[in-house]
């Protein structure tokens, strides 16, 4: 039950967003999450509610330090 | 934006290169334990666990909310789904969990009692509101991830003034619990990965303690096999410089400071009180009541609810597995009377918990 996944963003109405992942579509609240998202942004979902809107920057950021570690190429783009 | 940039975190040549990194780092054993449910899972499904360094041992505490609530609450909200008048609204994952006598709200349905499973404490409030005979209890467990999402229907509730929904609050922290089980000397804990999406909501500063007061590293971490492996590889590296820090490895999911606006709701709907863990006991300041301004919407005092302790499920270890005592295997009764189509305590009903885990997945 503690299970929180991403999932983006296709749609909002006030208090209330319409996220997908892997085509199916449900409905969450907004009234906790740390920033408002816009569509097209991923959200980190737990029990009806947005909890957080994902960091594509810092997510990069994390990559980025892989590849150069590790002489990785992922093909990172923005 | 895709997902893909998501799926980075699984890339198997990343894996195979952490894991060679963490091999040469890591030279005495290590003792780390995850207090998440959804690690717990993803270290077995991921075989992650099968391809860990020998001397890197994974210990699987206290993290699945349903296995942590205390037999003597299972039977407080048992007691309350009996009453007349009374719709017990819960996550389905508290249908099967077994109180003192060993029942559970599934049996207690068979037997009359309306009980209703819901995706979110939101869908409860919903219930309650087309339901206006009855009193509509939603039954709150969980951290502080789940418990956001409940202070936040509380105060829809009370905008609304839909006062025939209750909740039931069994809410607990984490971090009090980590500090108990760094107080227990037959654990021996090494590091702690910290839960990601607990930390989402609380930041970083409530798990200070960990490296000021006990000496040792904690990291959060998100949930991939990478996400896993840069834990493991940083507590390895924090512990060969002998610098142990609370560090934050999910950053793409975690903001140092947590979710402000979250932990306001939640100041403002509860106040902290001493909780019954499942085999921890008594913890002071780890359970979430009702502050008085929502008594309207507290079951506790509605209906007058006193939490009796009910002795512990006879031949059930589940209170030593939680703390890392004994891996479920130990226990005498896993496999035997004990499996997941007839589980005999909350470890192995849950699909998080540790038993129902080590059954599925373990090839040790
Ligand atoms: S195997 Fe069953 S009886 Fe043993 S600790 Fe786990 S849940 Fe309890």
């Amino acid at each position: 039950m503690c299970l929180a996944v991403p999932m983006e963003v296709t749609r909002i109405d006030d208090m209330i967003a319409d996220v997908r992942i892997s085509g199916v579509t449900r409905q969450v609240r907004l009234e906790i999450v740390d920033r408002s998202p816009e569509v097209g942004d991923f959200v980190i979902v737990h029990a009806g509610f947005a909890l957080r809107r994902l960091d594509r920057e810092e997510a990069m950021e994390t990559l980025q330090l892989f590849q150069e570690g590790f002489n990785l190429d992922f093909g990172l783009s923005e | 934006m895709t997902l893909d940039f998501l799926n980075k975190f699984k890339d198997p040549d990343l894996c195979r290169r952490l894991l060679a990194r963490l091999e040469e780092v890591c030279g005495e054993p290590l003792r780390f334990m995850e207090v998440c449910g959804t690690h717990t899972v993803a270290i077995f499904q991921s075989g992650l666990r099968s391809l860990l360094p020998k001397n890197i041992i994974h210990l699987s505490g206290p993290g699945c909310p349903v296995c942590v609530t205390h037999e003597s609450e299972v039977d407080a909200y048992l007691d309350l789904a009996g009453r007349s008048g009374v719709v017990i609204a819960t996550f389905g994952d508290l249908m099967k969990v077994p109180g003192g006598g060993r029942r559970s709200l599934k049996a207690a349905q068979a037997e009359g009692a309306r009980v209703e499973v819901v995706y979110s404490a939101f869908d409860a409030l919903e219930l309650a509101a087309r339901t206006p005979d009855a009193q509509v209890v939603f039954l709150g467990v969980g951290f502080e991830t789940t418990a956001p999402t409940t202070a936040a229907t509380v105060q829809m509730a009370k905008a609304r003034g839909l006062t025939n929904f209750k909740l039931l609050s069994f809410h607990k922290l984490v971090p009090p619990a980590l500090e108990v089980l760094l107080s227990d000397a037959e654990t021996a804990i090494d590091a702690f990965i910290l839960p990601g999406h607990v930390s989402t909501i609380i930041g970083l500063a409530p798990y200070g303690f960990i490296a000021e007061r006990w000496k040792r590293s904690a990291v959060v971490a998100g949930f991939e096999p990478v996400d896993i492996l840069q834990a493991l590889l940083d507590i390895a590296l924090m512990r060969e410089a002998g610098e142990p820090r609370v560090v934050n490895d999910y950053k793409r999911a975690v903001d140092d400071n947590g979710n402000p606006r979250a932990r306001a709701v939640m100041a403002d709907v509860f106040r902290t009180e001493t909780a019954l863990w499942r085999g921890l006991g008594a913890i002071p300041d780890s359970g979430l009541a009702l502050r008085s301004e929502y008594a309207d919407f507290d079951a506790k005092a509605c209906f007058d609810i006193e939490i009796v302790e009910s002795p512990p499920l006879a031949g059930c270890r589940c209170g030593d597995v939680l703390k890392g005592r004994i891996n479920p295997t130990q226990c005498p009764l896993f496999a035997k009377a004990c499996d997941p189509a007839h589980p005999v305590g909350p470890c192995m009903v849950s699909t998080e918990g540790s038993c129902a885990a080590y059954y599925k997945y373990n090839t040790d």
